[in-house]
């Protein structure tokens, strides 16, 4: 392990921690993970539980996949990565199913499709395969926590807007309603959430310069 | 029969892969920029999605459900190894692709140069599990009608991905704000094309 000669929360790690929140964000930036990212974000309550799955399976995954890096026949490789997330997939969608079965069934196929979830296979392809444990380790909960991120901001503007609450208490006051304001429906429909996810990204590039891509894309 | 047209036209317009569900965003995203490589995928993710979804439903009715393993013998009727739906689907599926993708280099190699890149790329799309799941959540009846939930499923996600390719083509000439440029504008535009196709909710033949 790297401990020997540098410390545990040395900068370069601690850049594997804090580079996908923003510059290298796993959803606005290396486009991974989209697919369970928007299904599921109409309220906050779920989108937290996805996040919090994603952050555990992730980090697991990188770490044993880490280990065995040495041991896996390229030839074979994605299929034994598969077989590591799903089987952390099934310890996650048991649990849920057992102390959160209001929110499993929330979710419902989209806790499988953790499984093909780009996001996990890519870091794994990209980090875990060709570094130490440790800063795999790192590389996933930071790359998850980026995905978590973006799973919240977006659950949190739908549901604000969509149904008036947040984390299921009312938010917006009886008065606003009572004075013709109305939840705008369309932002619980699917559509919204790709438009939402437009927006950050618009955000996020305005601000940060460098991310803008060129005309020829 | 008329109950098979029902399932085929709302797994292609109302229950789409791409505008209900986000499945298969990834490689929707990636893949997208132009009509060729897109047709390439999407033709790929047909053809898979039509082989691996009747496959595990055989698997899902005659191992994983509750009392399937009677057929076996009348012991095993309370047994239950639906937990393992996820790692015996998946694993169907990564060595479809690659059964697939020899085959289809035996017999067809036109065929194969057009799809080659594309196979191996599909085992990790979300709308071929996601489609297999759905089949297993849904509860369909005959292995019929999974196929043609599967071969439905497959058309809508490639009517999805030939339109917003040949939009990104188009796009390139105009004016779009330099942060919106690429993946902003992208989501947008599917944004839009999701409002579209839920037009089509509620139809029933």
């Amino acid at each position: 392990m790297s401990q020997d000669r540098e410390p545990l929360f040395s900068s370069k790690n601690m850049k594997l921690l804090r580079e996908p929140l923003d510059d290298s964000n796993p959803i606005t930036v290396q486009v991974l993970g989209i697919c369970s990212a928007l299904a599921i974000t109409v309220k906050l309550e779920p989108s937290v539980v996805m996040a919090l799955s994603v952050v555990f399976v992730m980090g697991v995954s990188n770490v044993v996949v880490s280990l065995l890096r040495t041991k896996i026949p390229p030839r074979i490789r994605i299929i034994v990565q598969l077989t590591v997330i799903a089987s952390l997939v099934i310890l996650v969608d048991e649990f849920l199913a057992a102390f959160a079965y209001e929110v499993s069934k929330q979710l419902s196929v989209f806790v499988g499709l953790i499984i093909t979830n780009c996001i996990i296979m890519g870091r794994l392809e990209a980090f875990a395969l060709s570094n130490k444990p440790w800063p795999s380790f790192l590389d996933g909960i930071g790359n998850a926590a980026g995905y978590g991120l973006i799973l919240v901001i977006v659950g949190f503007v739908r549901e604000l807007f969509g149904s008036g609450t947040i984390w299921g208490y009312q938010v917006v006051p009886e008065p606003a309603y009572s004075a013709g304001y109305v939840d705008n429906g369309l932002f619980i429909l699917p559509p919204m959430a790709l438009v939402t996810v437009g927006i950050i990204i618009w955000v996020q590039r305005y601000r940060n310069r460098k991310l803008i891509e060129e005309q020829q894309s | 029969m008329e109950n098979l047209v029902n399932i085929f036209v709302k797994s292609i317009f109302v229950d789409n892969m791409i505008f209900a569900y986000f499945l298969g965003m990834c490689s929707y995203l990636a893949v997208s920029k132009t009509v060729k490589t897109s047709t390439g995928l999407g033709l790929a993710v047909v053809f898979v999605l039509g082989i691996t979804v009747p496959i595990n439903y055989l698997i899902h009715n005659y191992v994983l459900k509750e009392g399937a393993l009677t057929w076996i013998s009348p012991q095993y009727a309370d047994v239950d190894l639906s937990f393992l739906s996820f790692i015996l689907f998946i694993a169907v599926i990564a060595s479809m692709v690659q059964l697939v993708e020899m085959v289809i280099e035996k017999f067809s190699p036109t065929l194969y140069s057009n799809l080659g890149i594309f196979l191996p790329l599909i085992a990790v799309n979300c709308s071929i599990l996601g489609g297999s799941l759905f089949m297993q959540e849904r509860a369909y009846n005959t292995l019929a009608e999974a196929t043609v939930f599967g071969l439905g499923s497959g058309v809508g996600w490639f009517l999805a991905i030939i339109g917003i390719a040949a939009i990104r083509e188009k796009i390139r000439y105009s004016n779009v704000p330099a942060p919106l440029r690429g993946l902003g504008i992208t989501f947008i535009i599917t944004g839009l094309m999701g409002i579209a196709f839920m037009g089509f909710m509620g139809i029933k033949l």
